[in-house]
């Protein structure tokens, strides 16, 4: 028996189901790539408007593992920097949609029953009546495609889920009694809300958060596919892979290889969200 | 007499539901002196936690609705006060304990952590650390828990039933209060540990002055620990007198029933119980709420409501005390 450290138990906790780990790894290693581009692409100048015809169509070979587009340049590399404006467009939505969503839902849930739950919710409601994607492409398309009116097209679609979220939890937590006790104690709202409540939610909204990141990630990459993320020549997954995909099938590699590598980062944040998820769940440590 | 430190006069509250109201207090009346212990008794369901919540505004409202009546605390009306005056009446001069000692504390927090945000809040946003960390260990021996230092880094689920029903009495006692009102404080505990907490209770409101509103179905724990005893049935209050006196010469026939209900180590009385069931307070019963359960009932009884009868060291809501008879 080795020493018994907080560290060491949530550890334990995360590594029993090997998948967790998995996912853990791919995500630190996207990071990685992601944070260290300009060092670790073999060819990092390859991210911008760099143009050799010379080499342009190679199937994947030592030099170029992934193979070179039609404009010559190293697909790898481009892969590399696109986990850049995935990842930055991840993060961006969820600092945006989690602080709005999750205040919205405690003080509908907290005055359940009141005006401002029928307001916040009913508006809750017609954002999730509209399918997200289309919401989201109707409001890139209407504003100037590029990264940022992509994330905000994004956040202003994701909220909501949130929202609901915390609804549910604030509804049931309202009744216990630790939250009567802070009451009687003479707690302002506040205080109940973001100290009383909320501290009681964050493991499912972490949870959450972990499995968004790669749906956001996704959402992301489709608005790119269609041309209204990350303009060109900056390099994003979902333009790679429409751009390859005209060269389908003879030069597969071009639409493959970014296709891969949007797979492999949502699936490292779901593995990773499932196991943030048993981190918090009750069962013995 | 003097000037109550709480009275209720005639409140009455409904609970909205499908198809119309639930009567579930009909024209309470309550007194409480300065520094009285006075005993809340009655069958689960009679109503006294809602009286308390009532008092405390923290009725749910919806569904609650207060119908009518008065709640005087210390001359001011409890029930017309705004937010910011019913936060102060909280954090100053009335405080509240539940049944359920493991549920009244927050899960993800330490037991210091709530201390703190308690004083802070009775004190008003003091934010000295020091100042904080005497304040609570204070607190936490007030109640006769063992290493106060250790006991504020825990969190609940580290600490016994016991423990943590102390630790709530500390959380609601941190600073002076006038009046704290103890809603079965010992039940979901065992006998012993139950009995512990109520001597806590009695020992800091001996020292502190502090009046006691405490709420019991157990006649024991009634007769032990209050000087005066409010009996209530079905949202009604029966009986009210001193402890001794009401013990010794019950008057009203549901406090004689339910006396007589108190299981004896000789084996009698053991399975009489009272015939009958407490009403539905959707359609309560006519005239006195007692009246299909009594066996004096006269026809009377279903006809009109009995006011208080008696003096004011005993009073009895029934027609068998009026005037001229008995």
């Amino acid at each position: 028996m080795g020493k018994r450290t907080v560290w060491g138990k949530w550890w334990y906790k995360f590594s029993r189901n090997p998948l967790s780990v998995v996912g853990l790894g791919i995500v630190c290693g996207i990071v990685f790539v992601a944070l260290f581009a300009p060092w670790v692409a073999p060819y990092p100048e390859h991210a911008g408007p760099y143009v050799n015809y010379g080499e342009a169509n190679r199937p994947p070979s030592f030099s170029h593992p992934f193979g070179t587009d039609a404009f010559g340049r190293d697909i790898l590399s481009r892969v590399f920097f696109a986990f850049r404006s995935s990842l930055l467009m991840g993060l961006v939505v969820l600092a945006i949609v989690v602080p709005v969503g999750v205040t919205l839902g405690l003080v509908a849930g907290y005055f359940k029953e009141s005006w401002l739950d029928v307001f916040i919710m009913r508006v809750t409601d017609i954002f999730l009546s509209v399918p997200p994607l289309i919401l989201a492409l109707a409001i890139t398309s209407v504003l100037k495609p590029n990264l940022t009116n992509a994330m905000m097209a994004v956040s202003v679609m994701w909220w909501p889920w949130y929202t609901r979220l915390v609804y549910g939890m604030a509804t049931s937590l309202r009744n216990e009694y630790f939250v009567q006790s802070a009451e009687l104690l003479g707690a302002s709202k506040f205080h109940i809300l973001f100290r009383e409540i909320l501290p009681n939610c964050v493991s499912t909204i972490l949870t959450k958060m972990t499995l968004d990141m790669g749906w956001v990630i996704l959402i992301g990459a489709a608005l790119s596919f269609v041309g209204l993320g990350e303009q060109p020549p900056k390099p994003a997954l979902g333009t790679m892979v429409s751009d390859g995909a005209r060269y389908l099938p003879e030069h597969w590699w071009m639409a493959v290889f970014p296709g891969l590598a949007i797979m492999l980062i949502v699936l490292g944040f779901n593995l990773l969200g499932d196991g943030i998820g048993d981190l918090f769940s009750l069962e013995e440590a | 007499m003097s000037q109550p430190l709480l009275e209720l006069q005639d409140l009455s509250v409904h609970f909205r539901v499908y198809g119309g109201y639930l009567r579930v207090l009909d024209g309470v009346n309550f007194r409480v002196a300065p520094q009285e212990k006075v005993g809340l008794v009655g069958e689960t369901g009679c109503g006294k936690t809602t009286t308390m919540k009532t008092i405390m505004r923290i009725l749910p409202q919806p569904p609650g609705i207060v119908r009518g009546g008065k709640i005087l605390f210390k001359g001011k009306e409890v029930l017309r006060m705004d937010t910011g005056e019913v936060e102060q009446m909280r954090r100053r001069e009335i405080a509240m304990i539940f049944q359920d000692p493991t549920a009244a504390l927050n899960p993800v927090f330490t037991i210091g952590e709530q201390l703190f945000d308690a004083i802070r809040y009775a004190t008003g946003k003091e934010t000295d650390h020091r100042f904080l960390h005497e304040v609570a260990v204070r607190a936490l021996e007030e109640v006769a828990l063992p290493d106060p230092a250790r006991i504020l880094t825990n969190y609940p689920i580290q600490l016994s039933g016991g423990m943590r029903q102390r630790v709530c009495i500390a959380l609601a006692l941190a600073c002076p209060k006038e009046l704290l009102i103890a809603d079965e404080p010992g039940t979901s505990l065992d006998v012993t540990i139950q009995d512990q907490i109520l001597r806590l209770i009695h020992r800091l409101a001996e020292e502190r002055k502090m009046a006691v509103i405490l709420i019991s179905h157990s006649l024991g724990v009634i007769r032990d620990w209050t000087e005066r005893v409010w009996v209530m049935y079905a949202g009604t209050i029966v009986e009210e007198a001193e402890t001794q006196e009401l013990f010794a010469r019950p008057l009203h026939p549901y406090t004689q029933a339910l006396l007589r209900c108190v299981p004896k180590l000789t084996g009698e009385g053991i399975a009489k119980g009272i015939p009958g069931r407490i009403p539905d307070y959707f359609d309560p019963p006519s005239g006195c709420r007692f009246h299909p359960r009594c066996p004096y009932r006269m026809e009377v009884c279903s006809r009109e409501k009995p006011r208080l009868y008696g003096t004011s060291s005993h009073q009895v809501a029934c027609f068998l005390y009026q005037e001229g008879k008995r």
